[in-house]
């Protein structure tokens, strides 16, 4: 009866997004921004999804119990584990979003790849090996190890689903657009595509489809980027100087133009000016343009910019991406998925170790870009008509032709989709394990019953994702995921981080200090000039909080108020939660009673 | 260090069994192992040491910008245009790769053998 079911689901889904895709792409032809529905990538996508809906079915044999549906019954190896980590780190933000970045500004690209990638040598030291030992489904089981359940899951579930919900609108937003440029689909279908696709991997696959949905997608991205950087270099003689020479002599002639342009314009303006206003306008306008130094721009690429305005803004966003990272409810799941420490800290070097690998190589591509697609009139129109952030498949497509352009355009499909999977996923755990089968049931929910809720709360979240999806279609997002590792950072980081490492921390404590830091982070962040002025139209400069990250201050906010909250408790509940601590610190160094692999 | 080892242990076991609280025999012996002190004192000092050479390394990076964006900025050769900041950034993601590895062989070899031990000798 099940199986059935099953095999009738994978084909309904097949059938119906194949429909769908035809569908969209025909009627999608009549549009203004017209834009070509290029079937290569549809095709690489269809065996994609074909070769994932088969894992699917696979993985949902195994997936019979809430522990198989978390943590794929924690048998997965390090080696996998560290793919999977990488790919939910690998997301579209990164590799179409930090390609276009350097394409832009070059050396500030790779700033902020160094900022996301610093965090985890600080997992591995202080925190992979105690999230194994203490952990069974979510992180909130490693803060709450001694704490009272009832608080610090409610807590937890809300720093989750928050966290959750800012990643998803960006992921959802960002398929949406990139899919409409890419595939030439509608913005509406590609939402529903990604919407219902992640809900068949993880209402059938749980955990284990969703890893090697990650798994699959991040070999084919890494593959993927290789191969490119290495067409970038092979065009330079495998010389990186060369490179950034041509580069910055692409940057020098293109200011060069602009201040040609620019002069043109002021003289004309003079001449044309009948006001002394007008007059002064157009002198200063001129002094400006001549002042321009082409060179000097042209150079700009290989230093640092104005990413980063001020040195506060420098150091409160470093703050959010390094601890960010240790905070995110989707990468912290993943810990316990393996079997023990040992796998544990193996995954996370795997991981580093892939994503270090990947930045350098989206530098280099980067600057393929500026080299490669901003020479070319035709992609550099496309790139100026809204598509900043096709560099990196525009440039597969000139090293690579129209197969490996649709290979890319697929991947980055994949991508997406991988990722809101997995972001699903921690969110349905954290409604089915941390607030119904905890704090509902008190620990007392059967199996099956909280495999059934985590399953309702997936179909929810699937809607809800389409929805968000839909409703943000025209807002402009950019700020979301730096204001989900600044959430992260600020709230489920240092309540996890106190809990584990420090004695005298309490429930009081973890919860109210974990409040304060999610709700300093989410006001912070409403006030800055990225949410105030950019996306609510307010003047400019009437933001009341003038840094472009609010970590430096919200994080600490988070962790004084741990710290405060918890010293002032003086309950015997306080008492008994700081006895418990010899007993959780044993487990967590030493893995004494730890969950095993296969049953939990 | 051994000095200072010794009275240490027999304050943090009386810490925590004060009182008229039960606590778990095994528990109670990986306390008083003083294998298990060593591993503790191994594992965090080199957890903590790496953890400050990182924060060093990256906020150090971030104060370049902060404070003196012209040093990444300055060409290494004469004739080229390759800049300081280069080779710094791409050290750095090395050198993050590098320790996390480090650490993790420390971890997975030493540290773990000893931790085999104490759960052994605790659970006779």
């Amino acid at each position: 009866m099940k199986k059935n079911f099953l095999n009738l689901a994978f084909i309904a889904t097949a059938l119906s997004l194949f429909a769908g895709a035809a569908f969209a792409a025909g009627g999608d032809m009549g549009q203004t921004t017209k834009q070509e529905t290029n079937w290569t990538a549809i095709v690489m996508f269809g065996i994609f999804v074909l070769a994932t809906l088969w894992i699917t079915k696979w993985a949902a044999k195994k997936t019979t119990s809430a522990a198989s549906f978390y943590t794929a019954g924690g048998g997965i190896t390090g080696f996998q584990n560290g793919l999977a980590i990488a790919g939910d780190y690998m997301s579209a933000a990164s590799f179409l979003g930090i390609s276009a970045m350097v394409m832009g500004s070059g050396y500030d690209g790779l700033i902020y790849s160094i900022g996301f990638l610093v965090g985890w040598p600080l997992i591995t030291f202080l925190m992979a090996e105690r999230l194994r030992n203490l952990g069974k489904y979510t992180f909130a089981d490693v803060a709450g190890y001694r704490f009272q359940p009832g608080p610090i899951r409610a807590f937890a579930a809300s720093g989750t689903l928050i966290v959750v919900a800012f990643y998803l609108i960006a992921q959802m937003v960002g398929a949406g657009q990139l899919i409409k440029l890419l595939f030439g689909l509608d913005y509406g279908y590609a939402v529903a595509i990604v919407g219902v696709l992640m809900m068949v991997y993880v209402l059938f696959g749980g955990m284990t489809a969703t890893t090697w949905v990650q798994i699959i997608k991040a070999c084919m991205l890494l593959g993927g980027v290789t191969f490119m950087a290495f067409m970038v270099l092979s065009r330079y003689g495998f010389s990186p100087e060369a490179l950034f020479s041509a580069a910055v002599d692409i940057k020098t002639t293109a200011a060069e133009t602009a201040k040609t342009a620019a002069i043109a314009a002021a003289t004309t303006a003079s001449a044309a000016a009948t006001t002394p206003e007008a007059t002064d306008a157009a002198a200063a306008a001129l002094a400006k343009a001549n002042a321009m130094d082409p060179a000097k721009i042209g150079r700009a690429i290989m230093g640092p910019g104005g990413f980063l305005k001020d040195p506060i803004s420098a150091i409160s966003f470093g703050m959010a991406l390094m601890f960010g990272t240790a905070g995110l409810p989707h990468i912290l799941m993943r810990f316990f998925t393996v079997p023990d420490a040992k796998e544990a800290r193996k995954s996370v070097l795997w991981a580093t170790t892939w994503i270090g690998y990947f930045y350098i190589l989206i530098f280099i591509i980067g600057f393929g870009a500026i080299t490669l697609v901003t020479t070319n009139p035709e992609m550099a129109a496309q790139i100026k008509g809204g598509g900043a952030n096709m560099a990196a498949v525009l440039v597969a497509k000139t090293v690579g032709g129209d197969v490996f352009y649709g290979f890319i355009s697929a991947v980055a499909f994949a991508t997406i989709l991988a990722v809101v999977a997995g972001l699903t996923l921690s969110g349905a755990s954290a409604v089915s394990h941390d607030l119904y089968a905890t704090l509902f049931k008190n620990g007392k929910a059967d199996s099956a019953a909280e495999l059934r809720v985590s399953r309702i709360t997936t179909v929810c979240l699937g809607v809800l994702a389409v929805v968000l999806g839909l409703a943000f279609e025209k807002q402009n997002i950019a700020f979301m995921v730096a204001l989900a590792f600044a959430i992260a950072a600020s709230a489920n980081f240092p309540v996890l981080f106190m809990s584990v490492l420090w004695k005298d921390c309490t429930t009081k404590g973890a919860v109210i200090g974990g409040f304060l830091g999610l709700i300093s982070s989410v006001a912070l962040t409403v006030v800055s000039p990225a949410v105030w002025e950019a996306t609510l139209g307010n003047p400019k400069g009437s933001a009341w909080f003038p840094y472009s990250s609010p970590a430096l201050f919200s994080m600490t906010i988070g962790f004084v108020g741990v710290w405060l909250f918890s010293i002032l408790d003086r309950s015997g509940q306080a008492e008994n939660e700081r006895a418990a601590f010899a007993a959780q610190q044993v487990r967590s160094e030493t893995g004494l009673g730890a969950s095993g692999a296969s049953g939990h | 260090m051994a000095l200072l080892a010794t009275p240490y242990r027999f304050v943090f076991v009386y810490w925590f069994n004060k009182g008229d609280r039960m606590i778990d025999p095994v528990i109670a012996r990986v306390q008083s192992d003083p294998k298990y002190q060593e591993l503790r004192k191994k594992r965090s000092g080199l957890g903590w040491f790496l953890t400050l050479l990182m924060m060093i390394v990256y906020y150090g990076y971030v104060a370049l910008m902060a404070f003196d964006k012209p040093f990444l900025a300055q060409p290494i050769s004469s004739t080229g245009v390759t800049s300081l900041g280069i080779p710094i950034g791409f050290g750095i993601i090395i050198f993050t790769i590098v320790i996390t590895a480090i650490y993790v062989n420390k971890a997975n070899s030493d540290f773990d053998d000893m931790t085999k031990e104490i759960l052994k000798d605790a659970q006779q």
